[in-house]
């Protein structure tokens, strides 16, 4: 068993407002920084889990982000990993 | 009619399970049983109502992680028998996370939590959920929540609307729902999710009766 440690990135797809981006995004204008053009929030969740390889620590992550951590409806997802040095 | 029982589903973090016992056995005389999410066995119950609150904290998304309980695994089978499901509020969201329905809930737009009373008009006649006579007029409901956003794609809607699944919308969208919709239902018609809460309006001494006739449609088939 190998132990991989993965962050996965949830982002609301492109085409759904994010209202809570907005009021963020209008706040940093009121600290003087201006000139943003985008600001949109997401979600990072960090997982250690163990797998014998490669492949089936991916299909593990690849379930989990499908099946619950993202709503495809509304949500995309990326992920990295990398081994955890014994 | 008096032998026909509803389940009214409780997760941890439901807090409108007994306004709706209330709703219906108080004000419609109808005979009620509670489930617990973990039962999987809806044997005897003719109907079921996801009710409103904060399903597991609603930790992750609203109704993410009721998806996986037990009584939403066996939600499918009970579907498929044609008998009718309510989802209201966080029911809706439940039945929109776990598939039953299209779309997906989220934060309002104006980003405030939403206590009102909001006019609606019945938009499909689609699954005997509505009487003809109210399918004509508009009704108010009261609307309790956070993240009530109805979000769907261009293909979603399309399919909404071929389908006839609109079941009501806001007269004055009050949160940013795409097309105004506030509730919407499955193919079949027998599954009605929706975010205006029907057994708070169902006592004139409280505000309305208007959600009367939602929750009796329940158990007309």
């Amino acid at each position: 068993m190998t132990e991989f440690k993965v962050q996965v990135s949830i982002r609301l797809r492109p085409s759904v407002l994010d209202p809570a981006g907005e009021a963020i995004k209008s706040a940093a204008n009121k600290l003087g920084v201006n000139k943003i053009n985008s600001l949109r929030i997401g979600k990072l969740i960090d997982i250690q889990l163990e797998a014998d390889e490669e492949k089936e620590a991916i299909q593990k992550v690849e379930l989990l982000c499908d099946r619950l951590f993202a709503n495809k409806v509304i949500e995309n997802f990326d992920y990295s990993f990398e081994k955890v040095d014994e | 009619m008096n032998n026909l029982r509803v389940g009214i589903v409780v997760f941890p973090g439901s807090n409108c399970d007994r306004d709706v016992a209330w709703a219906l056995k108080g004000c419609l005389g109808i005979e009620y049983k509670f489930v617990w999410h973990e039962s999987s066995d809806l044997n005897g119950l003719d109907a079921i109502v996801l009710p409103g609150g904060f399903s597991y904290g609603d930790y992750l998304r609203c109704g993410a992680i009721a998806r996986f309980s037990k009584l939403i695994n066996s939600l499918k089978d009970f579907v498929n028998s044609g008998r009718k499901v309510i989802g209201i509020c966080n029911g809706f969201q439940i039945l929109t996370e776990s598939g039953f329905l299209d779309g997906a809930l989220i934060s309002n737009k104006n980003l405030n939590f939403i206590c009102n009373d909001v006019d609606l008009k019945i938009t499909s006649s689609k699954g005997n959920w509505f009487d003809s006579e109210s399918a004509s007029k508009i009704i108010n409901l009261p609307i309790a929540h956070g993240e009530g956003r109805y979000y769907c794609d261009d293909n979603t809607f399309k399919k909404l609307v071929d389908n006839d699944l609109i079941a009501m919308k806001y007269i004055n969208n009050p949160n940013g729902s795409s097309w105004d919709i506030a509730g919407i239902l499955n193919i079949k018609g027998n599954v009605l999710g929706l975010m205006p809460h029907p057994e708070r309006a169902c006592d004139k001494r409280i505000g309305g009766t208007d959600g009367k006739f939602i929750l009796e449609a329940l158990l007309k088939t």
